[in-house]
Order: structure tokens, then C-alpha cells, then sequence
């Protein structure tokens, strides 16, 4: 036990790891213009989405990847060893899964998603519908038609840009523009897939929406998009997903989310983010290089961004709320969790520019190993953003001696009526709390899983409560071996 | 080693134990025996080791035994992790409870009653009598049962420290239980209801350990054999007259005789 116990670290198992032989049709490596134009002519777009991809690629041509800022290390990226498409050849039509590859089916089955319309757990209520993304692909949408009769879309980006062209013309970019950063750029230009949503004015989504991505094939990138538009009044809570097989060599996720929120609607957005982190020694594992980032266009619009990140080599992500409307409420509430090699530089920003705005902000970090985890926030309270107000509370849970936790808050309020509040607290899985545990009959694996829930609880209750029990599972897991 | 105990009437066999934190020697061969059911006090000044008797046995990492081996209901307990000793029936109140934030008690006291229930191959309770039970231990020990829905001991009071230690205790149902200093910290009536609480535990099965600096705590659990600590050795043992003797003399004496 004691210090040496939470320093010994063996290796976790992660479940997912698996790879499955499915046949695929895949780009030769390399990015180039003609490679953008292929892309976009294997998807049938229409001129101007090969437009606005070809604008993208030309800008990130002149951009340059986030090293000087954020707070980890990495090789440099070679663009140029990417495939940056690749799709299972036998997919499922829309009306049976007979035509799929039956290894794709498979492979889903064994994640647990359910690509047929049925109840995914006995005992819940809800049902879930599923976009399950695969390497550059969306495979199968579930219960189309069931929210179509509500006048709700919920289809992969690709079929929205044939069959919504008018609904993508307007919020493609809208929230993150392509020239955003490095990766919303590279992404705008080679996105191949994701989740479309739309839900109309005054429409309570019935079901949980939810998109699993899972990256196969060896050598590529997963670039998806993900858009949802919620007008005036509505509601939707949707759910993402997502594994990766075990591989020696790091794979590149740059994906982007858009949100959009008209009057009164709201929007929650969760994750359990699980892509493969690499082994003990820290040897391959998904870059997650994601943009995410919502509006709240009208008035008493809400968007609530909720995450549990587990997995990844490294994860670049700051899913943020821009607070157009008046009186609009955004939330952030994070588990970023770091083992072994891990390294997180993960938070969130909160734009105040309507008046009487709200967000709040809740990040539990966790780190072992020799893993490093950051926080980044930024709270903007821009002029006339009056009695805007901001809560944050930002805790760190260290294990072992060899880990690292770090907190950058940048607060900017330019309005005097605008008040924040920040709270800040680093602390240690003590040898005591341990003991006592263990004093009771609890093992030390048991242990630390119960403190670490009890440490994340008012994060893990903002989740659906499937996703919740999932989550705590996940959180146990990523931890096995930090201590024992 | 032999796997049964030399020594079948004693639940607590303690023999020769020498222990110690990194290089410091601190018990220096402890001699102790425990029959089912009977109450022993631990006295002794401040450093003379009470407090890591009581760590050693319930196993905490920090101590390192160097010699001696101790029996618990006919099994070697040093062999043991500390988990396994709490799944045996071994209970220690702790001197400072520690909080575990965001860990409801329910919760805490369903995994460490379910893990006992495995160990000895019972079937675990469901969650319904879980709680009849929780319910009925709550009052045994007349615990809140606000206290009982909140975090482990996060915000308690000290009284309510020791009183969740005792809640804890009714639960597992121990073969010993050891009492580190519970009446340190307690006023008079905090700790006569404390008192009350062992009090009500007490029966033919289970055996006390309580380890104390005063005879206070003593008016109240009357203990069969009191034994005096001192400088890591038990340097004389009686009945409950000698804690009186020790309380209107102070510990000078044993000072002077043992220095």
C-alpha cells in the first residue's frame, strides 16, 4: 500500500480495443487539393460545399497547429501519412441491415449500440436513437421515422446535405467558422461524416438522440461533423459516443460540433468520450483535436454541455456556449480523467454578450499515472452583457506523486455590472481516506472508485441516467491499477 | 507457519509483537489475549503506543511489524490485508473519522456490508432489506437518519463522528471492535451516549478493545481487564480498579517504575 500502491501502475484494460476486419474502400494516404475534390465528389456534394471545403483547406494551409499555448506535448502530425477517408463497402440500406457487412454489425453489437429499433436496456423507459458513425461513414440512423413524424430530423450530415440543403447552407460554419483554429479548418475541409438534427419550433424531442463513432481502419483520421439546430421552444438531449481499437500508432479525431439554439429552446449535449488512450507506456492513442461549440441566438435559449472524458492520448477540447440572447443560460460540467502517458488541456469558454446572461461551470480533473490535466477556461463578459454572472468551480483529484494537474482561468468582464465567482480546490486520494475503506472491507480498487464518484457525483448527476451508470463503470475502469 | 491458532479460547492472541514506523521502533513486544466477549482497556500517557497498537492490528500500510504474530479467531491476522481483517469481523473506531465527499453512507455501507456478505459466503441483502436494516441499526444507535442520506461524515460534528463510527460498528456486526481513543473531543454527554451506544453492542460474541488516555470513558464501559501501555510494553494489567488507581495517581508512577 501507501505511496508506492498509488504510484504502481499496471495497465488497464480497455475493453474496446478490438479491431474488426471489415471491407473497406480507403483513400491512399496524403492531403492535397485533388484529395479534398475526390472526397467531395465521392459524397455527390453540391459546388458550393466543395467551395467552402476548398476555401478551408486553402486557409489551413496558412495556418499553424496549437503548439505554443496549450499545455502538452506531441509529435508533429504528419498530414501527409492520413488517409482521410475511409467506408466500409457493404453499408446497411435504409430499409434492412441484411446488406451490411455482417463484421460491421458485429462490431456494433459488441460495443453494445443497437442498430436495430428496440429498447437498448430492460427496465428503461426511454429509447435511444442511434447515428452510428464508422471510420468516415454513418452506418445506420435509428428511429427515422419515428421522429420524422414529429418534424424532426435526426440523419448523417451526408444524406442532411443531399435531402436539407437549405438548413446546412445556413448553419454549416455558423457557430464554428473554418477558420476558426487549425483543426476546424483541416476538418471543414475533409470532414466526411457525422450527425445531422433538427428539431422544429415548439417539438420535445421524445427520445434521447445519441451518435457513436467508432475509428477502425488503421492509418486514418476521423473527421466528422456534428450540427444540431433547435428552434424556437423545442428540446433535445443528445447523447455521443466513442471507442477506437488498439493500436500502436497514434490516429488523429479533429471533429467539429455546432449547436445552435433559437428562443426558449435548450439544448444538452453529453459525452462520454472513451477513444483508445494508448498503453502504460504511453505508446499509441487517439489525438482528439475537437472543436465544439454552441450559440444561444435567441432569448431564454439554454445549451448545457456535459462530459466525461476518459480516453484519448491527448484531448483538445473546449466546448463552449456563446450567450447571444438575453437572460440565456449556458452550463459546463466536465470529469477529465488522465492515466499513465495521458495528457488533457480541456475546459470551456462562456461568451456573455446579451444581458442578464448566465453560465456556470463545473471541472472535476483527475489525474494518475504520470499524467498531465488541465483546465482552460475562459469566462468573456463582453459591453452591455449587464448583470451577466458566472460561477466556477474547478477541482482537481491527484493520485500518486508523479501526476500533474494544472487550472488556467481567464476571466475578462468589460461590463461593471458583471459579477464572476471562482472557486478552486486541488486535492489528493489521501492514504487515510484509503485506510478507511479498506478498515470497512472495501478492496483499494473499490476504494478509489467510490471516491472518485463521490468526488464527481454533481457532474455524473447532470448526465441521463443510462449514460450515468455507464460513466461511473468507465470511470472505475480508466483508474484500474492506479492503485492495487 | 501453522494455519490455526495455538490458542482456541482466544479470539485476539497478540504475542511478542514488535512494530514501528520506517526505522523507529515504537510496540517493543506486546503480549495481549481477548476471550470472546470480554471488554479490555488500553490506558496509557501520550507516546506509549496505544494509538499504533490499534493501527498495527486493523493493518494500516504505514507500520511495519518486525516481530511477533498475532491470532484472530484462529487465523494469522498479520497475513492478512487490512480489507479481509474488516471482512474476518475486525472493526476499528477510528480516533478521526475522515470524510469522503459526495460518498452517501448508504452507499459506503451497502459495498462494505456486501463485500462482508461475500467473504463469508452469504447471500447479500437485497436493496429492500438493505435498508430495513440500515433503518433498524440507525436506531440502535440512535444515528440521525439525516446523517445516514448525507456524505461519509462530511460536515458531521465530532459527536456525530463518533456516533457514525458506532452506526458502522452495529452494521458489520464485528467479533472485535477496537475503540481508538473514541472519547477524545467528546464533552460529557456526547460521550455517555457513545458509551450507552458499545454498551448496547456488547454480548457473548464480541470482544472490545478500547484504547484510552482517561478513566472517564471507563465509568460508563466497565471494562473486565484494564492493561497499561507504556513506552511500547504492557507493563501491568487488572481489573477495573486498576484504571481508579491510575486515574488518582496520574501515570507518574509507572513512569518512575519503568522508566
Amino acid at each position: 500500500m501507501s505511496q508506492d500502491v498509488l504510484e504502481s501502475h499496471v495497465n488497464s484494460e480497455y475493453k474496446w480495443g478490438f479491431s474488426s476486419d471489415v471491407d473497406a474502400e480507403t483513400f491512399p494516404k496524403g492531403l492535397n487539393e485533388s484529395v479534398v475534390r475526390a472526397l467531395s465528389a465521392k459524397k455527390q456534394e453540391p459546388l458550393w460545399l466543395l467551395e467552402y471545403r476548398l476555401k478551408a483547406y486553402r486557409q489551413w494551409l496558412n495556418m499553424s497547429p496549437p503548439h505554443h499555448w496549450a499545455n502538452f506535448k506531441y509529435p508533429q502530425i504528419d498530414f501527409q501519412n492520413i488517409s482521410y477517408y475511409s467506408a466500409p463497402k457493404k453499408l446497411p440500406s435504409l430499409k434492412s441491415l441484411d446488406e451490411a457487412d455482417p463484421e460491421l454489425l458485429k462490431t456494433f453489437e459488441k460495443l453494445g449500440i443497437s442498430l436495430e429499433e428496440q429498447k437498448r436496456l430492460t427496465g428503461v423507459e426511454s429509447q435511444i436513437a442511434v447515428d452510428a458513425v464508422f471510420d468516415s461513414v454513418s452506418v445506420k440512423t435509428t428511429f427515422r421515422e419515428t421522429l420524422a413524424e414529429k418534424g424532426i430530423i435526426f440523419c448523417s450530415f451526408s444524406e442532411a446535405v443531399q435531402e436539407h440543403p437549405e438548413l446546412i447552407k445556413t448553419y454549416l460554419g455558423s457557430v464554428v467558422p473554418a477558420s476558426d483554429n487549425y483543426f476546424s479548418a483541416l476538418n471543414a475541409a475533409v470532414f466526411s461524416d457525422g450527425s445531422f438534427c433538427y428539431i422544429p419550433k415548439g417539438v420535445r424531442c421524445p427520445m434521447e438522440l445519441s451518435t457513436y463513432f467508432r475509428i477502425n481502419a488503421q492509418g486514418t483520421g476521423q473527421f466528422e461533423r456534428t450540427l444540431i439546430v433547435a428552434d424556437e421552444d423545442s428540446y433535445v438531449s443528445y447523447l455521443e459516443g466513442c471507442t477506437a481499437p488498439r493500436r500502436d500508432e497514434h490516429q488523429l479525431h479533429a471533429a467539429v460540433v455546432e449547436i445552435v439554439a433559437h428562443t426558449r429552446a435548450e439544448v444538452k449535449y453529453s459525452t462520454v468520450q472513451n477513444w483508445y488512450p494508448g498503453d502504460a507506456d504511453g505508446k499509441g492513442g487517439i489525438f482528439n483535436f475537437v472543436t465544439k461549440r454552441g450559440i444561444c441566438l435567441g432569448d431564454h435559449a439554454k445549451i448545457s454541455w456535459t462530459q466525461v472524458e476518459t480516453g484519448s492520448a491527448i484531448t483538445w477540447k473546449y466546448p463552449s456556449v456563446i450567450l447571444k440572447g438575453h437572460n440565456s443560460i449556458g452550463e459546463f460540467y466536465s470529469v477529465a480523467v488522465t492515466n499513465n502517458h495521458q495528457q488533457a488541456d480541456t475546459g470551456t469558454k462562456m461568451i456573455h454578450i446579451g444581458k442578464h446572461t448566465r453560465s456556470t461551470i463545473i471541472s472535476k480533473g483527475i489525474s494518475a499515472g504520470k499524467s498531465h490535466n488541465s483546465y482552460r477556461g475562459l469566462v468573456q463578459v463582453r459591453r452591455g452583457a449587464s448583470q451577466a454572472r458566472n460561477f466556477t468551480q474547478c477541482d482537481s483529484l491527484l493520485m500518486g506523486d508523479q501526476c500533474g494537474a494544472h487550472t488556467f482561468p481567464y476571466i475578462e468582464l468589460k461590463d461593471s455590472s458583471a459579477i464572476a465567482e471562482h472557486e478552486a480546490t486541488t486535492s489528493k486520494i489521501g492514504e487515510d481516506q484509503l485506510f478507511y475503506c479498506r478498515q470497512r472491507g472495501l478492496d483499494p480498487e473499490q476504494a478509489v472508485a467510490l471516491i472518485v464518484n463521490g468526488y464527481c457525483k454533481d457532474v455524473l448527476n447532470k448526465l441521463p441516467m443510462e449514460f450515468a451508470v455507464e460513466a461511473q463503470k468507465l470511470l472505475s475502469i480508466s483508474l484500474e491499477g492506479s492503485v492495487g | 507457519m501453522p494455519m490455526t491458532s495455538p490458542n482456541p479460547p482466544f479470539l485476539l492472541s497478540v504475542n511478542q509483537l514488535h512494530a514501528g514506523i520506517e526505522d523507529k521502533p515504537i510496540l517493543k513486544g506486546i503480549e495481549l489475549k481477548i476471550k470472546p466477549g470480554e471488554v479490555h482497556a488500553i490506558m496509557g500517557p501520550n507516546g506509549s503506543g496505544k494509538s499504533t497498537l490499534s493501527s498495527v492490528l486493523a493493518g494500516h500500510p504505514q507500520y511495519t511489524v518486525t516481530r511477533g504474530e498475532v491470532w484472530f479467531n484462529g487465523k494469522s491476522l498479520l497475513e492478512m490485508e487490512p480489507e479481509v481483517r474488516a471482512r474476518e469481523g475486525l472493526f476499528l473506531a477510528f480516533q478521526y473519522p475522515v470524510e469522503l465527499p459526495g460518498v452517501s453512507m448508504t452507499n459506503f455501507m451497502k459495498t462494505a456490508l456486501q463485500e462482508q456478505y461475500l467473504h463469508q459466503e452469504r447471500e447479500p441483502l437485497n436493496a429492500k432489506s438493505y435498508l430495513a436494516y440500515q433503518k433498524q441499526k440507525q436506531a440502535e444507535v440512535q444515528l440521525d437518519s439525516r446523517l445516514g442520506s448525507r456524505s461519509v461524515n462530511e460536515g458531521f460534528s465530532g459527536g456525530e463522528k463518533k456516533r457514525n463510527e458506532l452506526y458502522q460498528m452495529a452494521m458489520l456486526q464485528p467479533k472485535l471492535a477496537i475503540l481508538d481513543e473514541t472519547d477524545s473531543g467528546l464533552d460529557i454527554d456526547a460521550l455517555k451516549i457513545v458509551a450507552q451506544g458499545v454498551n448496547a453492542l456488547r454480548s457473548p460474541d464480541r470482544s472490545f478493545l478500547v484504547i484510552t488516555h482517561y478513566q472517564r470513558l471507563l465509568e460508563y464501559i466497565v471494562p473486565d481487564v484494564v492493561h497499561v501501555l507504556y513506552n511500547g510494553v504492557i507493563v501491568q494489567s487488572g481489573d477495573a480498579a486498576l484504571a481508579l488507581e491510575l486515574e488518582k495517581h496520574g501515570y507518574d508512577p509507572i513512569k518512575a517504575r519503568f522508566q
